[in-house]
């Protein structure tokens, strides 16, 4: 196996920031320099090798893209979470608004944006919720679109469903094609797939509930504490914010903005502007 | 009791195991000197997706209370660590944990190669790795990784393992310094404690 330096892996990510305006330079280390090498192990490529094919190729970034962000999720991923959504965090919400704003940041494949369409149908009220699903790579946005998965990943995905005390048949909701299981897409009726930078990118919403969960883990403190300023600027006050069960925003400067509403799921509220 | 030639230059212990090795790990935590003198950082193999139970179990008869570490947390001297269920756990330079949710390693999230390999990295020569009982060539690599930066590598006794599989793929990929049971283990871990008091 290959090592890489992080000399190297600091060549790299100012390379792309300058030629592509995509920052990945406050990135975890230890992660980012993994999917680094896991490019260069695909690609039967060197250090060197990456940076020319980098620089000669800008269609290559693309697919740089889609191998660097980690798009690994499942339906349902910790179905207590979601029966926390179920039981407390969206009857909150309808408590004052009976249409409200969902943001999923850094959707990768869409399993939570479609997770959270199936939990609003089955509450009645899919038609009142306006979701944006964002994603820096263009590929993933495609797939999440598309809606459809290995049928091989269903089994985790109805048993995480069955865990989370769905009222309905989780098969009820996609059809199987040529081994995909292709789900209903009028459960996305309300969904809006964008490209965007969380790093780079400007605010350019405000919503009630932001779910970003496990997307935070790839970034260093300095920038989990930016894009947290950008999550508290694009929240209502008294608003929802839920990350993933073992992140916390403890070691952020704007975490005193917020309550924790459920400590156990990571679920947070801004409660100053 | 200067068999292991140890000294006060370490700054990590790190302990991987799967099938088997629950109660080794139990009898190590439970024989622990108080007051550890270097943190305790463990991979195990564990059910994806049940969250709760594992840390709780390991913790009856541990002097130390085990924690499942936060994105991010502090790795601190005297505490036990154990990858979270479904995340894979990385030491980072700085001397913190990063966790992810990428693709399983060895068909497993928590990866013991994860966890081992980037102490390695973190660490280096100054890094004690133990490799205890299971049932896959997880962490062969990451003791690889140990002993090629200088660390000190230790396998459970296969004989001892319930599964033997895991040390014996690690004696397999690198040059191991000691094979020990796991009471030996203890004994180790007592002495090198020693080195810091």
């Amino acid at each position: 196996m290959q090592d890489i330096d992080i000399a190297d892996l600091k060549k790299i990510s100012e390379f792309i920031y300058q030629k592509y305006s995509y920052d990945f330079r406050n990135y975890a280390m230890s992660s980012f320099k993994r999917r680094v090498l896991r490019i260069m192990e695909l690609k039967k490529l060197t250090v060197d090798g990456l940076l020319k094919k980098l620089s000669d190729s800008p269609a290559f970034i693309n697919e740089f893209l889609d191998e660097l962000t980690v798009n690994v999720t499942e339906m349902f991923r910790d179905p207590s979470f979601w029966r926390v959504m179920r039981e407390e965090i969206i009857p909150a919400i309808l408590l004052n608004h009976k249409q409200f704003k969902i943001w999923h940041a850094g959707c990768s494949s869409g399993e939570e944006v479609l997770s959270m369409c199936i939990m609003l149908k089955e509450m009645g009220i899919l038609h009142d919720v306006t979701i944006i699903a964002t994603d820096l790579d263009v590929n993933i946005l495609e797939r999440a679109k598309a809606a459809s998965y290995p049928v091989k990943n269903m089994e985790l995905n109805e048993k995480n469903y069955i865990r989370f005390q769905g009222t309905g048949s989780f098969k009820d909701y996609y059809k199987e094609e040529n081994g995909m299981a292709v789900f209903d897409k009028n459960l996305l009726m309300n969904v809006s797939f964008r490209k965007h930078d969380l790093v780079l990118g400007d605010i350019f919403n405000k919503f009630d509930l932001i779910l970003c969960r496990n997307v935070m883990i790839y970034f260093n403190q300095a920038l989990q504490n930016e894009v947290l300023k950008k999550f508290h600027e694009s929240l209502f006050k008294y608003s929802y914010l839920a990350i993933g069960s073992k992140e916390s925003l403890i070691w952020c400067d704007y975490a005193s903005r917020f309550i924790v509403v459920n400590n156990e799921e990571k679920i947070y509220k801004k409660i100053k502007d | 009791m200067s068999k292991f030639n140890l000294n006060n230059s370490y700054k990590a212990v790190v302990i991987g195991g799967s099938a088997g090795s629950f109660q080794g790990v139990v009898k190590i935590l439970s024989q622990l000197p108080k007051g550890f003198s270097l943190p305790i950082i463990m991979c195990l193999h564990r059910l994806k997706h049940v969250r709760h139970g594992f840390v709780e179990a390991l913790s009856i008869k541990s002097v130390v209370q085990v924690t499942e570490p936060y994105d991010k947390e502090p790795i601190k001297k005297g505490c036990v660590y154990l990858a979270p269920a479904n995340y894979h756990m990385s030491a980072e330079l700085g001397n913190y944990f990063a966790l992810s949710t990428e693709e399983m390693i060895n068909n497993s999230r928590p990866a013991i190669d994860i966890t081992l390999g980037t102490c390695a990295y973190v660490y280096k020569e100054k890094l004690v790795g133990i490799l205890l009982s299971g049932a896959n060539r997880d962490g062969a690599l990451g003791m690889k990784q140990i002993k090629a930066r200088g660390g000190l590598t230790i396998v459970q006794e296969p004989t001892e393992c319930m599964i033997d599989t895991m040390p014996k793929a690690a004696l397999a990929a690198t040059q191991i310094d000691h094979i020990l049971k796991v009471d030996q283990i203890v004994q180790f871990l007592i002495e090198l404690d020693k080195q810091y008091r």
